[in-house]
């Protein structure tokens, strides 16, 4: 008996290491694991080109981009994608990027262009916005909150206890966490925004550390059946909501709140690793990814928003999501400066 | 004579066992490590000396916290489960190893579901005493750590103190009650002094498991609580100061070291000698109201504990809620939607594939972590010189942050054939970095305490050196073995943060594809992940299973 499994063990062993099949070049992509494309869209790309896509994931943005740094200069990958403005000046300070004037640029609006040396190219964009709970706000005929300064009023504080009605991510953890406080540094200043924070946390402020935790184990509109309304999550979120909910339904159980001043824009970038082999080939993957067909099919697999405004939107994103006016950016030169020292006085002043 | 050039070779033999767990370590572990720690301090970054005292104290108060619990709890559990026989035991003792191999997002969910603001407890107390207010704020508190860990490592003690009391010499106690000693006075002067190396092994691996805990701290201790593993990441990932990093990781390995000597001091060298025993010896039905009540209690506590944040998963995974309605009904919905690919995404991974990755990862993990943890125990059994410096070299990976390997194995594995996408035997080989302490800290004990006398009169009788170590020693080790292999495979099971840097996108492994799932919006993947999670549960109960039948029967031929 025991020799049996050993026998079949030592087979499964061997089964596994079976290698790389040798055929056409390959295209190694190094990314976030957020990242999502459909399997028409990457056999379409390989055909085209006669290459072999092959994706590299290790873990959230940041893990991401250590990656590439302690990589740079003999990298893993030829391409990466996935670095955000709040990251995107370490990334180019590392150097990690040859410059590529992609064609595709040229239909991009002059606000996502953050790199005048076309180093790191944008691809998509999605909003932080606070996300409530449509029901909770109906069931207690409660007004939504138009602005950030109104979240201080006492109607969002204590409701249940100690708690308010807010939750919101730890920004030395989670990327919409650090992009809430970023726009509450853009609407009040290096001055004024630890004392909005101090506030807030007066009015019974909820924090946890992840997105995860805040959607599905604080945030009543999620499966979770949390205790708060509020969350900070994405302009996207309901549109999700929809797409996969449990029932077909007709109306998105959470909407998003779009006042003046609330919402974080955070743009992802793509670049062409320094020390690459297929220079060549990397341009035209560049060059993929800003065309219409992978514009269109972002928003249904990573839920954020085309650059290219040639893009159409699928219908539950017009239907279900709300679009800020106007959103809060910040330089991101700035932000790679100050991104330590701001999260060190948030955490003194909110945590402690 | 045939025989004349056996013992030489066999002694030969016996001094170069070393040299494979040791170069195992030294490729796999040692080299990645020194060479991220050299690149982590030689980058720029701001030290704060305030950055590191506090988590380290936190790190070391709420480990110390945990492990006392852990041992409450599992001490007794552990002396029930192996003399006593009653109704349910071998699904309490299975189910009660499961928490081992589940990712921290869904125990928190569990949890949220059972003391959450919303929970069960909650509800019920609310509507009993109509309260307006929560009364139990459980989540962000230190007691959710501390539950928490409790949750996760009792099983430890249960399985290491219960091999040992089930490996012992009822004599050795009866021949204490002959003589006069009360039932209380041999177990405090008898049965407890001889166990005291079992249980310093599950406090030592109980307290270093704490000591380095990451999920537990961040999803269900919250942001006000951070370990030295928790800056560790913020560190490095968020705030991309390697400097930092690199000197909280030195500190964690430091510590590790110290902790694993002051084990070795506390151990000593005294051990009873083991005998092979018989299945079921010494194990008996609970006589008298106090036996009864005893085992009753226990087993309320491991059910409400233990078992009912998984029963929670369970029950959320057939759960549906129309959101029109607002009523929730029964449904295998998020099972059928598991194995659809609706989207025709690039990534989607069927569960029965991502099930097949986890067990043939776990299944390569036990292979290395346990052969190479035999030939560590033989080594450091028959060369006490060794002791000095392999041990410790052992347990140092177990006090080594995910993320900085993770990052070493990243960088020193980046060429093929041996890096992340072509050689995917970097996951069960970091795997069994963590499980190969286990599996020396369980076996060696055991291979210490048989007698010299015993190969020796065997030997002499004819046997050959096979014979011995099959008819002598397995017997007396079979189980200390079981135990090693039962950790390594859950360990690699349920590892998530290694695996998540190292696993191909292709080639998830079951924790993964759940995390993947509540990273997203959406009532259906809330539910597809409970139901994934489940579906983790159900194949680790099955392998366990399998394996304690396998013991079984193996017992029974002996």
């Amino acid at each position: 008996m025991k020799k049996v499994i050993l026998v079949l063990l030592i087979g499964a062993l061997l089964a596994g290491c079976t290698s790389k099949p040798a055929g056409p070049q390959t295209l190694t992509v190094m990314t976030h694991d957020s990242f999502a494309i459909s399997e028409g869209l990457v056999t379409q790309f390989e055909s085209e080109n006669n290459v072999k896509l092959v994706f590299l994931k290790s873990g959230d943005t940041g893990s991401a981009i250590n990656r590439a740094i302690l990589t740079k200069g003999s990298p893993e990958a030829d391409v990466f994608y996935g670095v955000d403005n709040t990251f995107l000046s370490r990334a180019l300070n590392e150097d990690l990027f040859v410059s590529y004037a992609s064609p595709g640029l040229a239909q991009i609006p002059a606000e996502f262009k953050l790199d005048d040396q076309k180093r790191a190219l944008p691809v998509d964009y999605g909003d932080v916005c606070i996300n409530y709970d449509k029901a909770y706000f109906a069931s207690q005929a409660l007004l939504l909150p138009q602005s950030l300064d109104d979240l201080l009023k006492p109607e969002y504080g204590q409701g249940s206890g100690t708690e308010g009605l807010l939750v919101v991510e730890n920004p030395a953890i989670s990327s919409p966490g650090l992009a809430f406080l970023l726009a509450t540094i853009a609407e009040y200043g290096e001055d004024g925004y630890l004392d909005y924070w101090q506030a807030l946390k007066d009015n019974g402020l909820v924090v946890v550390n992840d997105w995860s935790t805040a959607y599905y184990t604080n945030f009543s509109g999620s499966s979770g059946k949390g205790a708060q309304p509020m969350v900070v999550s994405y302009a996207s979120s309901p549109a999700v909501e929809v797409v996969y909910a449990a029932t077909p339904i007709t109306d998105a159980p959470t909407a998003s709140l779009v006042g003046d001043g609330m919402c974080f824009r955070q743009i992802e970038f793509v670049g062409i690793l320094k020390g690459t082999q297929n220079e060549k080939m990397a341009q035209k993957f560049v060059d993929f990814m800003l065309g219409k067909d992978f514009q269109e099919d972002m928003p249904l697999q990573m839920f954020v928003y085309p650059v290219n405004p040639d893009a159409v939107l699928p219908e539950v994103f017009v239907t279900y999501n709300q679009i800020p006016e106007t959103t809060d950016a910040l330089d991101a030169q700035l932000i790679a400066e100050k991104r330590d020292v701001w999260i060190q006085a948030w955490t003194d002043t909110v945590l402690k | 004579m045939p025989n004349q050039g056996k013992p030489r070779n066999r002694f030969l033999f016996s001094k170069a066992l070393w040299v494979l767990p040791a170069a195992f370590l030294l490729f796999f572990f040692l080299v990645p490590l020194v060479k991220i720690l050299l690149v982590m301090v030689s980058r720029s970054g701001v030290l704060s000396a305030n950055a590191i005292l506090q988590p380290l104290l936190f790190t070391l108060w709420q480990a110390a916290l945990s492990m006392l619990l852990t041992l409450a709890l599992g001490l007794p559990a552990a002396y029930i489960f192996a003399r006593y026989n009653f109704t349910g035991k071998g699904a309490l003792r299975l189910l009660t190893t499961l928490p081992f191999i589940l990712p921290t997002v869904v125990v928190a969910a569990g949890f949220s579901a059972l003391l959450g603001p919303r929970g069960l407890l909650n509800g019920w107390l609310m509507q009993a005493f109509d309260l307006q207010i929560p009364p139990i704020s459980f989540m962000n508190t230190l007691g959710a750590i501390l539950i928490a860990h409790v949750f996760y490592n009792t099983s430890v003690v249960i399985r290491i103190v219960g091999s040992a009391l089930v490996q012992f010499d009822p004599r050795i106690e009866e021949a204490g009650r002959v003589l006069g000693g009360s039932r209380w006075r041999v177990f405090r002067e008898v049965t407890l002094p001889l166990l005291r190396p079992s249980i310093l092994v599950a406090a030592l691996m109980v307290f270093l498991f704490d000591f380095t805990s990451f999920g537990v701290i961040l999803l269900l201790g919250g942001p006000k609580f951070a370990t030295l593993e928790v800056s560790i990441y913020t560190q490095t990932l968020s705030m991309l100061n390697l400097k930092m990093a690199g000197l909280l990781s030195f500190i964690q390995l430091a510590c590790t070291f110290g902790l694993t000597l002051l084990y070795t001091r506390l151990n000593g060298k005294r051990s009873v000698p083991l005998m092979p025993r018989l299945k079921g010896e010494g194990v008996r039905k609970p006589h008298g109201i106090f036996e009864k009540a005893a085992i009753v209690f226990l087993v309320i506590i491991l059910i409400v504990l233990i078992v009912s944040p998984l029963a929670a998963l369970a029950i959320k995974s057939v759960l549906q809620m129309d959101v029109s309605t607002q009523t929730t009904s029964l449904t295998l919905a998020h099972y059928r939607e598991l194995f659809i690919n609706r989207n025709d995404a690039f990534f989607y991974v069927p569960p029965a594939k991502a099930a097949l990755n986890s067990l043939y990862y776990a299944a390569v993990t036990v292979l290395i972590s346990v052969g190479l943890g035999l030939t560590a125990s033989y080594a450091l059994v028959r060369q006490q010189g060794l002791k000095r410096w392999l041990d410790p070299l052992i347990m140092l990976p177990l006090g080594t942050s995910a993320v900085t390997l993770g990052l070493g194995f990243l960088i020193t594995f980046n060429q093929p054939p041996l890096d992340v996408s072509s050689f995917p035997l970097l996951i069960p080989l970091a795997h069994s970095l963590v499980a190969l302490p286990f599996v020396v800290r369980t076996i060696q004990p055991a291979l210490a305490s048989i007698p010299a006398s015993l190969g020796e009169s065997a030997a002499s009788l004819g046997a050959s050196p096979w014979q011995v170590w099959r008819k002598v020693e397995l017997p007396i080790i079979h189980r200390a073995i079981m135990v090693g292999v039962i950790f390594s495979f859950t360990l690699s099971l349920g590892e998530f943060g290694a695996t998540s840097f190292l696993a191909r996108p292709d080639t998830p492994t079951l924790p993964v594809a759940i995390y993947r799932f509540l990273s997203q919006p959406g009532a259906m993947n809330y539910g597809q992940a409970m139901a994934m999670a489940t579906l983790l549960m159900l194949a680790c109960a099955l392998a366990i299973g399998l394996l304690e039948k396998l013991q079984v029967e193996g017992s029974a031929e002996i």
